[in-house]
Formats: structure tokens, sequence, C-alpha cells
């Protein structure tokens, strides 16, 4: 098979962590996909601007896994739209990917400040 | 997955993002933003919608089958604007994979598919080894039957039938005019053993069988002379003026005839009463079904301790032993179909062929539309289609053409197996069952599926290993082909010549064969002599020699009488009687041996009978040596014989037979003429040992009347019956047979593969030619340019068109070298099919390089013709 194109390769980059951060979102309630960036970029204070190419995809992804369940409702605004909700298998989903994505801050902060000459003999 | 399950996900997805859209306006409208302003603003911060979109479906796991719905409508309308090309295309799909679907549904029935019994697989044929068809070794007494029934361990029963029948040997009377019909005789527990039932009515009863007066009727008669008539089991019908019961109706799946005499239709079977023809011989034919459990080598090494207990006649005690080493039961499928299947492999060879050149025919057509449809591809590629997905997309198109070709093949083979399956003259077992069924639609699928993607693979390779640029450059018209692309194509057509060298080979060589056959001096002349049943109603008396002396003279007057009324028709140069014709029904007796010569005991030389009138062997147009029979020769006269050559030279060797006195059944009998060898059997084989006895003289039953005369038989048959009917009121109205008839059916399988394959060979060399053109014609549109170039620069005619045929004929002398030495391999492999053929035939394969060397030379000079006739002016200006 080909090459995947650029445009994929991101979206493959970010995976787990977006997936991490959609059902971490998603614990405080039900939400919609424009919610769910709403959200995330207000939570990171701005720094984070989830691309809605990278957002329904995986929704649709997590949809699939059964991690998380869909149902179109009225928003607070009486707008319909897709809602988004956590199942328990989520929940354990998110329990894990927290807990691996903890265990790799904490190695990379390793490597990060870990002596000069140190690291040279490992190597 | 449902296709309307996938729309309405697809427009949950566009309203999903339409409320997406709706709330981040809403929400920009909220902090002071103009609608309009707003909307546009969610748009681009949203991104690329449809990609958007497309990516998340993606995530379905569903958008494989989108595409695939999105490459055929891509196909179909691709192939439909290019209608010239697609016609072509799967027209020569149809032929390929329709002679494949035709072949396959011939092998299926007869190789293949098992015989229409119950558990098949354990059924027999109890026969002597190597006997083949003829029956007349192959046959045994009943008082053998009935021992082998009683002392075998390896069946659950044997069966047995009466295998001397000749057709239209019993006449439906009661309704006006008699009719003739075809009856056969079985044992009583022969539908049993072969594990067939009644579709109305019953089978016979153990009583019937030794009583006999009931009858089963075939389905095909029971619809055709009594309209499918429900009610007429338990009815009474009369055969020969006697009644006899119908019993039941057989189902149409039974066909006697396909299994056990393959190209003759029966009509009718009855319960042989066993004692009828005790004192007959070697009359039944055997059948066995395996105990469970019981294999072919037990059930064979158990014959050969077996059959040597057996009486040839109980009443001859001494008779003991005549079946010694004359029994090994084979599988009763081998005996149907064994010897085809060599002839049938060869066939399927032969249009797996076809299909390989129809195959390398596609590919090179579509070689050269990839090639022209590189800027296509390029344009998608650089629009951002993956290489993977246009070679899916050739792949799709090839599989849509293959698909087409296939079922417009399907509809041809449709056609020719039921035309086929309706040839009952065809001596091939089970045709008549020849159908496109469950298996054959699979086998249709197999090789659309296999072809479309062989075909498609060497563009769909092309393009996925192709360089964007290469192709960009190579699509230009005007300039040589780039050099791999051209390779590749002179490699497909030097192959697909290949296999039109090995096809004509194989088809000149079977020709051949069939042309020495239709040549071989039969011993009699087929074209001007004819048949016709006839009935007399002077029954011989053999009791006594007295009531034989006096009944056969009876007879003789009849007979004589008879004769001479046909004589005197109109337009018949000579008649006469006989018990058997050559080809059709055979009977073998214990030969005559010389007077006066000592053989060691029990020694027999089988010979053939034949019981015939004083005129037959003029009517028939043998040549005899000596004198006929004369209505002279009586009872009462000298005992009187006529052997053909091969029983002559080998009773006397380097003499004149003719005069000699000969002992046949321990009475002498004075040898008065020798005929030519006649082909009693087989056409193929060796005539064997003959024997002709005076009907006049022995008393047999000769009711076989042949005619010689110039004119047609439709000419012939009226005043025929005319004559037969002043005699008899009573003949039944009977078809008058040409002898070229039999003989024509002897030869049918023979014809059937000749015909098959050289229509196959035709059909590969019209691809093959075909594809040579297509390479050259092509290559000579691209190189317009080139060559308008070369003519400005002062190249002639002659010149241009000299290059062109001569690369054309250096493509087909290299497929003919490469298929030359195929072509010996595969001969040789078919060497055993070939008659009066070597392999090695120098006439087929010259004629073969020649015939290969003409097309190409037509194919290259067409287009040459046109290269030559390039204007260089517009050549140049066209780019």
């Amino acid at each position: 098979m080909a090459k995947k194109s650029g445009y994929e390769n991101r979206i493959e980059l970010m995976q787990g962590t977006l997936d991490m951060l959609i059902l971490k979102t998603l614990q405080w309630g039900e939400q919609h996909g424009y919610g769910i960036s709403q959200a995330i970029r207000a939570t990171s204070s701005e720094v984070l601007q989830v691309e809605t190419g990278s957002l329904y995809p995986a929704l649709h992804r997590l949809e699939r896994q059964g991690w998380v369940k869909a149902e179109w409702k009225k928003s607070d605004s009486n707008q319909r739209a897709k809602f988004y909700k956590i199942t328990a298998l989520g929940k354990q989903q998110l329990a894990s990917d927290y807990e691996r994505w903890g265990r790799m801050v904490a190695t990379i902060e390793a490597i990060m400040t870990a002596t000069g000459s140190n690291a040279g003999s490992e190597v | 997955m449902k296709p309307f399950e996938l729309s309405r996900r697809k427009k949950d997805l566009a309203e999903e993002i339409e409320s997406h859209l709706k709330m981040a306006t809403a929400d920009r409208v909220a902090r002071g933003e103009s609608p309009a302003h707003a909307r546009r603003e969610a748009m681009r911060e949203f991104g690329n919608i449809p990609l958007v979109a497309d990516v998340t479906r993606e995530r379905w796991g569903w958008l494989r089958f989108e595409r695939l719905t999105q490459d055929l409508r891509y196909a179909l309308r691709t192939l439909g604007r290019d209608r010239g090309f697609t016609t072509v295309a799967v027209l020569i799909l149809a032929l390929g994979i329709g002679a494949n679907i035709v072949v396959f549904s011939v092998v299926h029935t007869i190789l293949l598919r098992p015989l229409p019994f119950y558990q098949p697989e354990r059924l027999v044929w109890i026969a002597p080894p190597n006997s083949g068809h003829d029956l007349s070794s192959s046959t045994y007494s009943v008082d053998a039957y009935e021992d082998l029934r009683l002392m075998n361990r390896s069946y659950e029963d044997v069966t047995a039938y009466y295998a001397f029948s000749t057709p239209d040997n019993v006449k439906l009377t009661g309704h006006g005019q008699p009719v003739p019909a075809t009856d056969i005789s079985v044992a009583g527990n022969f539908f049993h053993v072969l594990g067939i039932s009644a579709e109305l009515g019953r089978t016979f009863t153990n009583e019937e069988a030794r009583t006999g007066n009931v009858v089963m009727l075939t389905h095909a008669y029971w619809k055709s002379q009594f309209g499918g008539d429900r009610s007429i089991v338990g009815k009474t019908i009369a055969l020969n003026d006697k009644p006899i019961t119908v019993v039941g109706v057989l189902p149409e799946s039974f066909d006697f005839g396909a299994v056990f005499s393959p190209g003759s239709k029966v009509d009718m079977i009855d319960p042989q009463v066993m004692n009828d023809v005790r004192e007959q011989g070697n009359t039944l034919a055997f059948i066995g079904r395996l105990k469970p459990g019981v294999t072919l080598e037990q059930a064979q090494s158990e014959a050969t301790t077996l059959f040597p207990k057996f009486y040839w006649g109980k009443k001859f005690p001494e008779s003991i032993g005549a079946y010694k080493d004359h029994a090994r039961p084979i599988f009763l499928k081998d005996y149907v179909s064994g010897a085809l299947r060599r002839s049938l492999i060869v066939l399927w060879g032969a249009v797996g062929m076809i299909l390989l050149i129809v195959c390398v025919n596609l590919s090179n057509l579509l070689l050269a539309r990839t090639a022209t449809r590189t800027k296509e591809f390029a344009l998608r590629i650089s629009l951002g289609a993956r290489r993977g997905r246009l070679v899916r997309q050739l792949l799709t198109e090839s599989l849509v053409l293959s698909g087409a070709g296939a079922l417009l093949g399907l509809a041809l083979a449709y056609t020719a197996t039921f035309w086929l399956a309706h040839q009952g003259s065809i001596a091939l077992p089970l045709m008549s069952s020849i159908r496109v069924d469950g298996v054959v639609l699979g086998w249709t699928v197999l090789i659309a599926v296999v072809v479309g993607l062989l075909f498609g693979l060497a563009p769909g390779l092309k393009v996925s290993a192709g360089n964007l640029q290469e192709a960009l450059k190579d699509s230009s018209p005007g300039t040589s082909a780039g050099r791999n692309h051209e390779r590749l194509r002179t490699i497909l057509v030097v192959s697909e010549v290949a296999l039109a060298c090995v096809l004509i080979v194989g088809a000149g060589l079977l020709l051949r064969s069939f042309l020495h056959v239709l040549d071989v001096d039969l011993g009699f002349q087929p074209a001007w002599s004819s048949s016709i049943n006839v009935e007399y109603a002077t029954p011989v008396d053999f009791k006594t020699k007295d009531s034989l002396s006096r009944t056969i003279a009876q007879r003789n007057a009849y007979m004589r009488n008879m004769l001479q009324q046909i004589s005197s028709v109109a337009g018949v140069d000579s008649a006469g009687l006989t018990d058997n014709l050559p080809l059709l029904r055979n009977r073998g007796w214990g030969g005559p041996t010389v007077k006066g010569k000592t053989y060691p005991k029990g020694y027999s030389h089988g010979a053939f009978v034949y019981m015939i009138s004083p005129g037959y062997l003029k009517a028939i147009g043998m040549r005899l040596h000596g004198r006929d029979f004369a209505w002279s020769d009586t009872p009462t006269s000298q005992n009187v014989i006529i052997l053909n050559k091969a029983a002559a030279q080998a009773l006397w060797p380097n003499e004149d037979a003719v005069g000699h006195m000969a002992v046949l059944n321990d009475e002498d009998r004075l040898v008065i003429g020798v005929i030519d060898d006649v082909h009693g059997t087989n056409i193929e084989g060796d005539p064997g040992w003959q024997m002709y006895l005076p009907l006049t003289q022995w008393g047999g039953d000769g009711t076989l009347l042949v005619v010689q005369s110039k004119l047609t038989p439709a000419q012939l048959a009226p005043g025929i019956m005319n004559a037969l009917r002043q005699i008899d009121p009573g003949q039944p109205l009977t078809e008058l047979r040409p002898m070229q008839s039999v003989v024509d059916h002897a030869n049918s399988p023979r014809r059937f593969f000749a015909v098959l394959v050289g229509i196959f060979a035709g059909l590969g060399l019209l691809l093959a030619s075909l594809g040579i053109y297509g390479v050259i014609s092509y290559s000579i549109t691209r190189q317009t340019q080139e060559i308008g170039i070369r003519m400005a620069l002062g190249a002639t005619r002659e010149r241009v068109q000299y290059g062109v045929i001569s690369k054309t004929l250096r493509m087909a002398l290299i497929g003919l070298a490469v298929g030359t030495i195929a072509s010996f391999a595969v001969a040789r492999a078919i060497s055993s099919m070939l008659f009066g053929t070597q392999p090695s035939d120098p006439a087929t394969f010259a004629g073969m390089i020649v015939l290969l060397t003409g097309v190409a030379f037509i194919a290259g000079y067409l287009p040459a013709r046109r290269a030559s006739r390039i204007n260089p002016m517009t050549a140049l200006r066209s780019n």
C-alpha cells in the first residue's frame, strides 16, 4: 500500500492523547462535538486547538469501540446536536490512558533532567 | 453492512457537521459578529468539510465498500465512453469464457459429476480386462450370473442386462399403424441395485422377473408416446401384438442409453426372463454394487478365484472354467467415461489456452489504453489519489469487463450446451444431461475473476510502478513508446503466438487423425447402402432335424420372395438380410478350426458371427473372393461358411482358404468365400476374426434388410415400405437408416473432439492475429511523428513498410520458435489420441508455421501500409 498522506499522519500522532482528552471532557457530562472542542480549548486556556479533522474521526472511532455512546438531543440553545456520553468501558479506558500518560511524562521527564555525562555513558 | 444504512449514517454525519457549524456561528454572533461573517469564519475554522467527512467515514470501516461502488461507477462511465474498446474486449472475453464454460460443462458431466445413481461410487462394471465397449467378449451366461449372485462375498447384489438389444426391437401395436420402439431387458433387481425408483407406479417384482409381460416406460417415451398420461400405470399396452402391463414410469433422470450405450435412445425396459436366454450363451452384461467397506481390489481378487468356477452353460459340464481370467471389476464410472478422460483433459487444456490467449490480448488492449490514459492518472495522482487506488480502479475496470464477458459467454454457453444435449447422435455418455448448473456457474464466476485479475494485472503494475514524470513524457504521442512498455507488449504477443502454435498443432494432428479415420477402408460401402428392420412371421423350429429343414424351407421361400420384391423396387440395386450390421451390435463365438489339425484341449479363438442371406454381401458392398451364399445352401446341402481375410489367413497361412474344410461346433463346413476385412466392432481397431453363416442353412434371425441404391434413403423409403407392407401389412413404419449414419455415429466422438479443438485453434489464431495487429497498429499510431520525420528525411515508403513488417515477423518468429518446441511436447502427450498420424507430423508443423507466418504478415501489413501513407507534413503538424 502506498504511504499515508501527511494529513492523516498528524491524526495518528495525536491519537492516544486526543482520545484521553475527549474522554476526560466527557467525564464531566455528555457533550456534542463542538462543545468538546470548546471545552478543551477553554480548559487548556486556549493553548490546545482541536482540529475538526481530528475530532470527528476520533469521536466516531471511540463510538465504534464502545467507549462513548451518541444520542441526538436539543442543546441549551435549543439547537439539535449529537451528544456523546462516556460509557463504563470508556471510563476504564480513560483510567488506563491516564496512567500510561503519567508514566510517559515521568519517563520523558527523567530523560530530560538526566545529567549529560550519565546519559553519554548509558548510550 | 447494508447500503441504505450507509446512506443513513452519511446523512447523520452531515447533520452533525451542520449542527457544529450552527453552534459555532451562533457563538460568534453572540460575540457580536454579523451572521454572514460568523458563518464564513465558522466554516473556515472547521476546515475542509468533505475531507473531514471522508476521514471520519473511514473510521466506520465502510469506506472500502463505498470506494468499490465509486470505482464501479467510474469504471462503467469510462468503459461506456470508449464503446469500441469495450465491445471488442467483451466479445473476445465472451468467446474465451463461453468456450470454457461449454467445455467445463462437458467435462463436469462426463468426468466429474457422479453417475445419476444411488451411491454410484460403489457400482462396478464386471467384464474381462480391457474389453472396452466390445459386447462380444464382455458378456456372460445366465448360469454364470446366477452363480455369481449366489457365491460372491463382495457385492450387496449383482444385476445384469441383456446386451444384445437392437434399436426398434419391438413394435407398439393396437393403435393403428404399428410403431417401432426400443426395449432393453434387465434383471429383475436392476433398478434396486442402481438405486432408481419409479417416478410413477413401481419397479419390477421378483414374480414379474420370472414371468415377464410387464414393462416400465422411460420418462421421454411416456411423454412423447402417451402424452404423459398418469393413468397409464396398470394399463395394458400391446407390444408385438401381445398384451403387456405397464407397471411404472422411470424418472427423467434415468437415461439407460446415456450411461450404457451412448448415443442411442431407449423407450422401455422390461424384466429379462432368464430362462429365455439361458441357452443363448453370453448375453448378459454385469453390474455389481459393492458392500460398504469392500474395496475394488478385494472385489477384483475375488473375481480371479470365483469366475473360474462358473459354467458357460451347466448343460455342458466341461464348460466350467470358461470365464477363467475373464472378469475384472472396474468402477462403473471408469467404464462409462474412463476412455474419454484423456480426450476431455486435452479439450480442457485447449480451452484453457484460449483463455490465456484472451488474457494476453486483453492485457495488450488495456496496456495500450493505460498508456493513453496516463494523463488522466497523472491528474488523479496530483489531486491526491494514491497509486493503490488507481491500481484498484484498473482492476475494477478489468473485472467489470470480465464480468460482462462472462455474462455474454454464459449466454453463448447456454445455447451451445442446449444444442449439445439435444444432439442424440453423438456417441458420448451422459451427453443428454449436459447443462449449465450451479457448479458450472461457480466455475464461470471463478474464471471471470481470475481472468479479470490476470489481464488487469499488467496495466495495474504498470501504473503502480510507473514514474509520473516518465509517464507524462511517455504519453506524448509521436515518439516511440517507452522501452519497458514496448518490451512487455512484445513478450505478450510472443506468448500469444506460441500458444496459438500449440493449439494449431494439436488441432491439426487431431484433424488429420480424423481424416485418416474417415479414410479407413471399412470393408463395406456405407455411402450407398441403407438398412431397415423387417419382420417375418415364419419362425424356425429347431426341435428336430426334420422340423428344422421344413421350417427353414418355408422361411427361405418367404425371404427369397421378399428380397425379390425389394430388388424390383425402382432404384434398388441389390438387397440382402443380416442379423447384425458392422459397427452396431456384435456377437462373438468360438471361431472355426482347420479340419484335420489337432488343437490343444480347450483351444478357442473367438470370431464375430454374422448370419446373412444371399445377396447381403453385395448389398452392403463387401468385397468377396470366391462365391456368395446361394438359396441352394440349405440344411440338407453341404455346410458352408465365408470367412474374413484375418481368419482365413490365420487358419491357412500363405494359401487360398477357399475350398478348404473348416470345423465349427464339431461340424465340417466348406469355406466358399473370403471377404476383405470389415471393421465390425470399431473403425480404429483391428477387425479380428469374422465368419459369415448362411441364414438359409443355419436358421438364425436375420431381420435387418440392407439395400444398395444410388438414391437417397428418403427417396427410397416409400417404395421399400410399400413393398414390405404388401408382403406383411403388420410391418411397422421403421426408418430406412443410411449405413453412413452408422459410420458417422461410430466416428462421432472423434469428430466431436476434432471439431471442437479445430474451432478453438481457429479462435486462437484469430485472437493471436488480432493481438499482433493491435500491437503493431498501436505502435504505428504512436510513432506517426517519428515516421513522418524519417520520411521527410528521405525514407521511402518501401523502407517504412519493410521496417514495420520485419518487426512484426521478428515477433512472430520468436513466438513460432517457442511455440514449436512447446508443440512437440504437447503432441507427444496426446500421441495416444492420434490415428495414423505421427506426433511430429511434418505436414501439420509445416502447415502451422506457414499459416501463422502468413497471418502475422497480414496482421503486420495492414498497419505497415498505413504507416507508409503517412504524410510527413500532416504528421509533423499534428502535434
